[in-house]
């Protein structure tokens, strides 16, 4: 059913898989959508510190998932392996099943170049490179693309601010430092530059805690757009924002899922004290 | 907490033999330390700025040295003859000041022996033969030595450490990194004599081996030796710099799907690049003023040239010749050191000031 592109997508990209294609958002969310990411007694450790113990998850496609819990819980750990950011520490090491529906992400085959186009990731604090805004979105397309016409390029990058709500502000400056915007606006560079490559999950690790209000809700507006087209994991410590921008919720403490579902019966009607507790604030 | 319950300071009703320190006291000794500190900050600015002075009045002396040669003519038997005597003047006169040819009591006029664009545009360098006439001070001759073995150097030095440096600080597993960089350290250290001794006992017969055109003093000895003495000055500068880049940049790139190696090259690198433009020129400033290694393998004989397999003289091996020669009198061949010496401070001094003006202006401010 998802074979008709959006129309803005540049013509010459069309080959592109499964992450460019658009969904109607009120057929997808009305059929039980399939599962993205699948998790199964997925444990991780750093050296002999125990992260994350016996995750069983399963995240659906063209959803967002946010993961709650206090500060060193886990979330952040869980995210990066799911694009295998973990693999730079010499001392981290998991088991246990971490899937995508065609790859098994934790095997040593796979290969990690390949996964991390498929998975795009949004950091804590905005990241652009030193670069002009246009070159930063060029960056990905640049790497993984071959023969790719300076018009193409025009277009991709057009189309990948168009999509981050980030063209208007910065059309007339595509040649001009990132570092000269601000705060709000480098992080949706950032989810420009993210999309830009064709990803078909975006992992946001806290991607709002550096901004200020008025940004934070133009991400937000921008994740509830983008769930269209992306499978989205948003790790956040802000109960609000989960309960604002997310279709699932996790909630992790101490390196286990306490409790995971829907995420208005999480913070209505948590079955979990801990997770209770937590979701009105009396810890975390 | 009140008075009357601290432990040593009792009211003062109370007898009590505590009291606070006299303010003054204190007052007087910060200001005596400040001073101190200030003093010994100063001392290395006067010590620049008495070098600085020395050498431009040194090098105004060997501009206005006194030296004339006595052009008189007399008639003898009906022919013309040039007196041709070397008036030497060791009584102090300067440019302008009459002296007397001691041959034939002619008057003279001393003219500047040198003037400052013969000795900027001049390209031969021969104070110590021939006659005293027939002298050419011509710096370029000996930069032109200079450039070509800072050449080779940078050669040398700029793609190994830049490589070193990448390798170090974006590939290194920390074990190797704990080994690979005190050696380099090590390499730092070696007093550059060795370098130099180095150079003129195997790099220059290697040479010889692969090529005969090279001299037995040669700059491509000389270049190479200093451009492994300036290797670990780059990497460890180049290091610093691709360190200085926020990791943040890195996983930005990482999470892109880019590799290690496009993440050094097309991230790290270009985000770095003032510190590392910046550690170029500090190296090159390094090499030009290298001294030891160059008087002990380039050779001595400066002549304008830009072929790397003949022996060479550059500044610096000019200005040891003249430090340590049998030049005992003052005279123009010796004060021609200053003038060198001018020359070489200038250059060196704008290359680290445009070393810190890239390092400052190009600088990209991360949050």
């Amino acid at each position: 059913m998802n074979t008709q592109t959006t129309p803005e997508k540049p013509a010459s990209l069309s080959k592109r898989p499964t992450g460019f294609m658009a969904v109607d958002t009120e057929t997808a969310s009305a059929i039980e959508p399939a599962t993205m990411i699948e998790m199964d007694a997925f444990s991780a450790w750093y050296g002999d510190f125990q992260a994350l113990d016996n995750l069983d998850l399963e995240i659906p496609e063209k959803r967002v998932t946010a993961f709650i819990g206090p500060s060193g819980c886990g979330k952040s750990t869980l995210l990066k392996w799911i694009n295998r950011m973990n693999d730079v520490i010499p001392t981290a090491h998991a088991a246990g099943h971490l899937c995508l529906p065609d790859i098994d992400i934790l095997s040593r085959t796979t290969d990690v170049v390949a996964l991390r186009r498929r998975i795009g990731m949004v950091f804590q604090k905005p990241n652009p490179f030193p670069k002009s805004i246009y070159d930063n979105i060029a960056f990905g397309p640049r790497l993984h693309y071959t023969g790719l016409r300076r018009s193409d390029l025009d277009n991709l990058v057009e189309w990948s601010l168009k999509k981050a709500a980030l063209w208007d502000e910065v059309k007339d400056r595509l040649n001009q430092s990132a570092l000269g915007l601000s705060g709000g606006q480098q992080q949706r560079l950032c989810i420009a530059r993210a999309i830009s490559i064709g990803p078909e999950i975006l992992l946001m690790d806290e991607p709002c805690s550096a901004l200020d209000p008025a940004s934070t809700s133009r991400i937000e507006d921008l994740i509830f757009e983008l769930r269209k087209q992306y499978t989205i994991v948003i790790v956040t410590h802000n109960m609000q924002q989960a309960a604002r921008c997310s279709d699932q919720t996790a909630f992790f403490f101490e390196g286990r899922i306490i409790e995971a579902g829907p995420t208005r019966e999480l913070f209505t009607r948590p079955r979990e004290k801990q997770t209770e507790d937590y979701v009105t604030g009396k810890f975390g | 907490m009140a008075t009357s319950e601290h432990p040593i300071l009792k009211p003062f009703e109370t007898n009590c033999k505590f009291g606070f320190r006299s303010l003054s006291g204190i007052y007087a000794r910060e200001w005596g330390v400040k001073s101190l500190l200030a003093a010994c900050a100063l001392l290395s600015v006067l010590t620049t700025l008495a070098i600085v002075v020395v050498l431009f009045t040194e090098a105004t002396r060997f501009f206005h040295a006194d030296r004339v040669v006595c052009d008189a003519v007399t008639l003898q038997d009906g022919e013309r003859v040039v007196c041709d005597t070397y008036v030497a003047t060791s009584t102090g006169e300067t440019a302008g000041d009459v002296v007397t040819c001691p041959a034939c009591e002619a008057s003279h006029t001393l003219p500047a022996a040198v003037t400052f664009v013969d000795f900027m545009t001049g390209t031969e360098w021969n104070p110590l033969i021939g006659k005293e006439t027939d002298k050419k001070f011509g710096v370029w001759a000996l930069i032109s030595g200079t450039l070509i073995v800072s050449l080779i150097a940078m050669l040398v030095a700029i793609p190994l450490g830049m490589i070193t440096a990448i390798y170090l600080s974006e590939y290194a597993h920390p074990r190797v990194r704990s080994i690979l960089k005190p050696t380099l350290e090590v390499l730092a250290g070696i007093p550059t004599v060795v370098y130099g001794f180095f150079a003129l006992m195997v790099i220059t017969p290697g040479l010889q081996f692969f090529h005969d055109g090279f001299s037995t003093f040669n700059a491509t000895a000389a270049g190479l030796a200093v451009g492994i003495l300036c290797l670990p000055i780059v990497s460890s500068l180049v290091e610093d710099a691709l360190q200085a880049v926020p990791r943040s940049l890195r996983e930005g790139g990482y999470g892109m799907g880019a590799t290690k190696f496009e993440v050094s090259t097309k991230i790290v690198v270009p985000a770095a690049l003032s510190g590392i433009m910046s550690a170029f020129l500090l190296a090159v400033s390094r090499t030009v003023g290298e001294t030891m290694i160059v008087a002990l393998a380039a050779g001595s004989r400066p002549h304008l040239t830009m072929d790397p397999r003949d022996d060479t003289q550059t500044m610096t091996g000019w200005m040891v010749q003249m430090a340590l020669g049998d030049n005992s009198n003052f005279d123009m061949t010796y004060l021609s050191m200053y003038a060198v010496a001018t020359v070489l401070f200038v250059i060196t001094m704008s290359l680290t000031i445009s070393g810190n003006v890239v390092r400052n202006r190009f600088r990209e401010e991360y949050q």
